[in-house]
């Protein structure tokens, strides 16, 4: 179905800068974040956690804690039950650590008290009785025979035998014949890369209030991407109905996919149920570092041909990630998208995942994306040097287009990469001349985009103007995109509009904020939902004027006849209608649930312009311009943004942020000062060029943008720094001790 | 926990004396709170300095200045006097922290922290300043250099503190310069320091030089050796050589989540270089 029905000359909201609705309570402190809600009685909850890499736990004596006055409850994993779901399971058991801790930080115990002071000392009298075990933090190291075991028994049937214990999957995708491409190739070149593990940095950390009546109901206030799943696995890690746990979602203070799992919640509700009294329990930074989900650390090797005149003949990727002491899939996102890019005859990728003593992953931005088409992309640099090429135009010989057979299987529709590379090609950014120690570095990105279950209604207000009630956070601008569309399809100025995000309990499931879904399949189903509403009021100017209901159209926020055969009548408005609608049937509203297909993949190009110092390797970021398709840009201000910040974090990523361990498996900077994202004088101005090849699967054309724009800056600026400094660079982050090691190996 | 506010210097110190190993001194606060909200420290009383007389201000003194030890960052780079007389000194201070953190660091404090990372000891050094500090039996000078012991670790004795820093009075042609390396622009502290004062002759070499590096060893150091191998010269290739070499041999860094041995050793030789230039220059305009 191509829903297409408007050109761009048609949009009279979607597509201008109008106010953001959050801006105001943000700026002023309005603004309700995680830690702001306070309630009566409540109890300050913390979390005591494993100094420890690794470790059996024997004992946990809570006794003296217990005994400290103005100590309400002390809850460990026995509190919970053992869910049958390994999924859910591997969640609960990274709340509460049972039997085993995996990782240092992992939570052991959570204790409930009247006062910070009272919480703190209490943690401190907790005695846990541990037996430390080997550990091991890096995924090489962490596959090797004799490694330490981090759990037994996790590996899925994709595992080849003989493998380590700690290889829990191995996905593999590709086709064609890799050998003969190969053998096609007049260059071949071979290079392996490491990644760190690198964390969302989101400025809010995490934090919530849980409160569990005597009666069995509970309620939950959260910072979450996703109040539903929050209940989903709260509701089944405390063995309640889901009906009986609220989740209100706070105003977000950033999540980049860190927040789409939980780690405080079911603490703070066993916690409540214990003590029957509200508890709150706001994370520290050293925590969210410690014992959130950071991204996976990755090994990878890239092997690609190519000819003479630039035409990839074959490559091959393996991916090794950990993601942690638990299963994690990511790796296989990683082994999608590595050559997603590219129209291929012979391409393959396997990735393995590997279990670490480090804490469980969770999504960062475009998970698993980045730095496998790193390594791909810095491999393809490689040959553009070696064989004197344009690298933009290399990637134009090679682009995937319509009805390429991706690399991951499926063939493409409509897609913007080609356009993208063009627009970057004729961009002056790309001529622009290049100083001493400066070097130019592009890279292509690419995501899948996710469209999934998504419900919305849309009120009419008396007065004409219209609430929206849709159920995923705003960590975008959602609440202004949606509300604009809304506006949009009903013909009514964007200020009568309002979008609120709701409770679990006031909408049917929404899935997670993720996969850049929430501009797309909201969007579609704020349309649908206006056209729902618009279908009634067109029934109700029917009811009024007594004419057939397929009699009236609906334009400009008006119902009017639909021609003279159809009556002459002066157009109603929505204010009429809604004013005069207890006397046509009652409260008007609309209403729309789909799983949505049709996200559309998402592809991006960035060029990097970086200057190293050769005495210091102190590394200064000059010029940087986003290329994007954007599908349709509802609201360009925040498709920029979405562009900038991905770019930044990209940034962040290839130059200093990373986990560092000790030889005792402890995290050593776990902190904004030792943990190094970019700071505002770190950056020039990211210079943004947003592309509109519509979506077919949207009503306007929309294809998510949030997280294509993370995935090229770390090739983007590893190829600049490589062609800055005349070696190539293939680890990161490329921190000043890398790039000065490298230029003096190089003499 | 107790909280003191002392009327004078005497009082002070009895405090201290009394309170060894329990009370902080709190001026600024910009360590101290620091170390208290993340659990480093448990003190039992905190004695503030900052509201003294004399403590939050900048006085001339013998052709020098009087930094007292509550004067914040942000005061002393607002100093017309302290910015043409010191301006290594000065640089230095102003890179502590963030611009919130600089309307309440001090230097003082950034010298009894301890660090050997910290940004103004290497251009206190520099200087030849001479910190005073008061205590039970009264108050004593003690050139800067000799302040720093070990990391964390001050020649203070129970019951001291430090009320002022001295600058001393420049003569014409001499000036100083601060750098650190940072492996971004701001918001983080140094994985090598350096700075350089240099006095010029009248015929532009340089007849006397003060070189100290720091975030390389266990405490920040004054460079003898470096310094040597420049004055009497205009920094030409060889000196300049002969110095960078001195400060590197001097360096005793460890490898660790901030730096390697070798990063540190080569890039504490490059901003020893880098200040002497600078350094000159300003000393040049100054002549």
């Amino acid at each position: 179905m191509n829903f297409i029905s408007k050109t761009k000359a048609d949009f009279k909201v979607v597509g201008t800068r109008v106010p953001r609705p959050d801006g105001v309570d943000k700026v002023t402190g309005r603004a309700m974040y995680g830690a702001d809600i306070t309630v009566p009685s409540m109890l300050t909850g913390l979390v005591l956690r494993s100094p420890h890499a690794h470790a059996t736990i024997d004992k946990i004596d809570a006794s003296k804690a217990l005994a400290l006055p103005g100590v309400k409850a002390v809850v460990t994993s026995a509190d919970l039950g053992v869910p049958e779901d390994d999924y859910l399971r591997d969640v609960q058991d990274n709340c509460l650590a049972r039997g085993k801790v995996l990782y240092h930080g992992h939570a052991v115990a959570g204790v409930a008290a009247i006062d910070m002071a009272t919480a703190k000392a209490a943690l401190k009298l907790i005695e846990v009785s541990y037996t430390p075990l080997p550990h091991v933090t890096d995924v090489d190291a962490a596959m090797a025979e004799g490694a330490p075991v981090v759990q037994e028994g996790r590996a899925d049937e994709s595992v080849p035998e003989g493998s380590h214990p700690n290889v829990t999957t191995l996905q593999e995708f590709g086709h064609g014949d890799l050998d003969a491409g190969f053998a096609k190739a007049d260059k071949i070149i071979s290079r392996s890369f490491k990644t760190a593990a690198t964390h969302q940095g989101y400025i809010e950390p995490h934090a919530c209030l849980a409160s569990v009546g005597t009666d069995g109901k509970a309620d939950l206030w959260c910072c979450t991407q996703g109040q539903f799943f929050v209940r989903e696995m709260c509701a089944a890690m405390m063995g309640m109905a889901a009906s009986q746990l609220r989740v209100t979602a706070s105003e977000i203070g950033g999540g980049f996919g860190g927040k789409t799992t939980v780690f405080i919640e079911p603490v703070a509700l066993a916690l409540s149920r214990k003590s029957g009294r509200p508890v709150k329990i706001v994370m520290t930074r050293e925590e969210v570092f410690r014992a959130t989900g950071p991204t996976c650390s990755s090994s990878i090797d890239v092997k690609i041909g190519m000819t003479n005149d630039g035409r990839i003949t074959a490559a091959d990727a393996q991916l090794r990630y950990q993601g942690g002491a638990f299963p994690c899939e990511t790796v296989g996102m990683g082994a999608q998208s590595a050559f997603a890019a590219y129209d291929l005859d012979a391409v393959r990728t396997q990735g393995w995942n590997v279990l670490t003593n480090r804490p469980k992953e969770a999504a960062y931005r475009a998970p698993g994306a980045p730095m496998a088409i790193f390594a791909v992309e810095s491999v393809v640099d490689e040959l553009c040097q070696e064989l004197s090429l344009d690298p933009l135009q290399v990637r134009l010989i090679n682009a995937a287009d319509a009805g390429t057979k991706s690399s991951y299987g499926p063939t493409f529709d409509q897609i913007g990469l080609k356009a993208t590379l063009q627009a970057a090609v004729e961009h002056e950014h790309y001529r622009a001349p290049l100083g001493e120690n400066q070097g130019r570095g592009i890279s292509c990105g690419f995501w899948f985009n996710f469209g999934g279950n998504t419900c919305v209604s849309l009120n009419l207000n008396s007065d004409g103007t219209v609430g929206i009630t849709e159920g995923n956070p705003d960590i975008g601008g959602s609440r202004a995109s949606i509300s604009m569309m809304a506006a949009e399809e009903l013909g009514i100025p964007y200020e009568k509009v309002r979008t609120i995000v709701a409770d679990t309990n006031s909408l049917g499931h929404n899935d997670v904020t993720d996969g850049s879904r929430v501009t797309f399949a909201v969007g579609l189903a704020t349309i649908e939902a206006a056209r729902d509403a618009i279908r009634v009021m067109c029934e109700r100017a029917a009811k009024v004027w007594g004419i057939d209901p397929d009699a009236v159209i609906w334009e400009d926020g008006c119902a009017k006849p639909s021609g003279h055969n159809a009556g002459a009548f002066d157009p109603m408005s929505i204010e009429e209608i809604a004013a005069s609608a207890s006397d046509t049937g009652g409260p008007i509203a609309g209403h729309y649930e789909v799983n949505a297909e049709g996200a559309g993949v998402s592809f991006g190009v960035h060029i990097a312009d970086l200057e190293v110092d050769p005495e210091t390797g102190h590394t200064k970021v000059l010029r940087y311009t986003v290329f994007q398709d954007a599908g349709k840009a509802v609201h360009p201000d925040y498709v920029e943004g979405q562009m900038q910040g991905g770019a930044v974090q990209g940034i962040g990523w290839a130059l200093n942020e990373e986990y560092i361990y000790g030889e005792d498996g402890r995290l050593e900077n776990a902190g904004f000062l030792d943990y190094r994202v970019p700071v505002a004088s770190d950056l020039p101005s990211i210079d943004t060029v947003i592309l509109e090849i519509p979506n077919p699967g949207h009503p306007y054309g929309v294809r998510g943008v949030g997280e294509t724009p993370i995935v090229p800056p770390l090739a983007a600026l590893a190829n600049a720094a490589s062609r800055a400094i005349g070696v190539r660079m293939s680890e990161l982050p490329m921190s000043p001790p890398k790039l000065l090691a490298a230029i003096t190996a190089k003499g | 926990m107790q909280y003191m506010k002392p009327q004078t210097a005497a009082e002070a110190a009895t405090l201290l004396a009394q309170n060894a190993g329990a009370a902080r001194v709190l001026a600024g606060g910009t360590d101290l709170l620091v170390q208290m909200k993340s659990g480093m420290i448990e003190p039992q009383m905190i004695v503030d300095i900052k509201h003294m007389a004399e403590v939050r201000e900048i006085a001339e003194e013998d052709g020098g200045l009087r930094i007292g030890a509550g004067v914040s960052g942000q005061q002393l780079g607002e100093h017309k006097g302290a910015l043409a007389m010191w301006p290594g000194v000065v640089e230095a201070v102003e890179l502590i922290g963030s611009t919130q953190v600089q309307g309440r660091c001090t230097m003082v404090g950034n010298l009894c922290n301890g660090s050997p990372a910290a940004d103004s000891v290497p251009a206190m050094m520099a200087a030849g300043a001479v910190a005073r500090i008061a205590g039970p039996n009264g108050v004593r000078d003690l050139p800067v250099e000799e302040f720093p012991l070990g990391p964390g670790k001050i020649a203070l004795e129970t019951g001291e503190f430090v009320t002022s820093v001295f600058l001393p009075a420049r003569p014409k042609g001499a000036a100083d310069a601060y750098l650190r390396f940072i492996p971004r622009t701001e918001m983080d502290i140094a994985v090598a320091n350096a700075a350089v004062n240099i006095e010029l002759a009248g015929d532009g070499t340089i007849k006397a030089a003060r070189i100290a590096i720091g975030a390389v060893g266990p405490k920040v150091r004054l460079v003898e050796d470096a310094a040597a191998a420049i004055i009497g010269t205009k920094l030409e290739p060889e000196a300049e050589a002969a110095m960078v070499a001195a400060a590197r041999a001097a360096a005793s860094p460890i490898s660790d989540k901030r730096g390697t041995v070798e990063f540190r050793t080569q890039v504490v030789g490059v901003l020893v270089k880098r200040a002497a230039h600078i350094a000159m220059a300003r000393a040049g305009e100054k002549a």
